[in-house]
């Protein structure tokens, strides 16, 4: 039953509530860094990353300082005066992911250097990319599309966020390759660049929209 | 050269309109665009923040070190993001449901960060304010504009209203995620079409 869930989550973030198709988040990445296969696939691959340590990390910060059922501020205040702090999601949030953003750099620039090379310039980018605030604010919503109401366990959540960063990694690689053919076709000159790609962009999520009809 | 209070105010409807000059605030612009009244309850929350994350970045430019200005801008756009939320939720919970996780991520809204970054910090709280609030009613208008092409296309209504009669089939792709993609894409377009008409129009004149 576990693996099953998980499994039917990661299907639902990869393919058929696809991020950048239907849910628009991460567009400004989608846009700006799909001019090449090369640089599509590094700015993929750090968002796969933050976004699954984000999912943890946002999980951990709701469930132990802000949510008062499960709230590790218990020992210091009684029962009665224990604040309710869920209305500081959005704040909590973004400063734990421009923090973590800004701490994977130094420590990849420490540690592994080689990777902090390949992701180097993708990483500041990713503080401002809506696409690991809306996971995390997803893992606390929940998905009622498929039973899963109410926020999210651990594991959910960090299944949750490593599959909506492939399945926008994988939206990279496929607009990128187009866009690469695309250079070499004949476009009015009123709709070159962003305006194609959107237009692109929508026709492949009328080919997602398949996805929807799958029964899980 | 200075800009007068009035062009400063009225740049981004046209001039420097947030969406169809800089592409910046994408995701709200499709996401929550399915009728006029999301798209202007959208436009209506951005601006809110907007001008009071201006006024704040532009009264505390003087004491923020310049190495934690970001984060620091940050945490004044997610308060105002949060109150938005606040009473939003308490006052139009429809609304509310409606736009879901799409309020909190005003917080992420490239415009309001870009603004708070590239105005705010450099000019007075007065010409601030006013560049929020043209920022703001462009933002709102281009989201209306959205709105209203996706919701009598794929709905046949405006505002709720019927427009057509009952033998209207409504284009339902319009409402779902690739209409918006189509309807940007395409408003993009003409946008890029009249500049470039435009500089084509100056070149000749220097020719004649």
């Amino acid at each position: 039953m576990d693996i099953k869930i998980l499994l039917i989550i990661a299907i639902y973030s990869i393919l058929i509530q696809n991020f950048v198709l239907t849910r628009f988040l991460g567009l400004c990445p989608f846009l700006g860094v799909s001019q090449k296969i090369s640089s599509a696939v590094g700015m993929g691959m750090a968002v796969i990353f933050v976004m699954s340590l984000a999912s943890a990390i946002t999980w951990a910060v709701y469930t132990y300082f802000l949510d008062p059922s499960t709230s590790i501020l218990g020992f210091f205040f009684s029962e009665e005066t224990l604040p309710n702090l869920t209305f500081l999601r959005t704040i909590a949030f973004i400063l734990v992911i421009a923090s973590l953003v800004q701490f994977i750099e130094m420590v990849l620039q420490k540690k592994v250097p080689t990777l902090y090379r390949a992701l180097g310039i993708y990483l500041p980018l990713i503080t401002t990319n809506c696409a690991i605030l809306g996971a995390a604010v997803l893992n606390i919503d929940g998905f009622s599309a498929i039973g899963l109401d109410g926020k999210l366990t651990c594991i959910q959540s960090v299944v949750q966020g490593f599959s909506a960063g492939v399945g926008f990694l994988l939206m990279l690689i496929l607009m990128s390759g187009i866009r690469e053919k695309l250079e070499l076709e004949s476009i009015p000159e009123s709709l070159k660049g962003v305006p194609i790609a959107f237009i692109m962009a929508g026709l492949m999520a009328i080919a997602f929209m398949g996805f929807s009809g799958l029964s899980i | 050269m200075k800009r007068s209070l009035v062009q400063e105010f009225t740049k981004g409807f046209i001039d420097e309109n947030p969406i169809a000059r800089l592409v910046l605030g994408l995701c709200p612009a499709l996401a929550v665009t399915t009728s006029l009244i999301n798209g202007i309850g959208m436009g209506i929350a951005a601006t809110f923040v907007l001008v009071c994350s201006n006024t704040i970045v532009s009264m505390i430019k003087g004491v923020v070190p310049k190495k934690i200005r970001i984060p620091i801008f940050i945490v004044v756009i997610a308060t105002f993001v949060t109150i938005v939320e606040m009473v939003m939720a308490g006052f139009a919970p429809v609304l509310y449901k409606a736009l879901g996780i799409y309020v909190p991520l005003i917080v992420v809204n490239c415009i309001i960060l870009g603004r708070a970054e590239a105005f705010a910090s450099k000019n007075s709280v007065g010409r601030s304010i006013l560049d929020g609030l043209g920022m703001g009613v462009g933002f709102t208008m281009i989201l209306a504009v959205i709105g209203s092409i996706r919701e009598i296309l794929g709905d046949g209504k405006i505002l709720g209203f019927p427009l057509f009669g009952p033998d209207f089939e409504p284009v339902l792709i319009m409402i779902l995620p690739p209409g918006a993609f189509f309807v940007i894409g395409i408003l993009l377009g003409i946008f890029k079409w009249s500049d470039l008409r435009q500089e084509k129009k100056k070149l000749q004149s220097i020719v004649h």
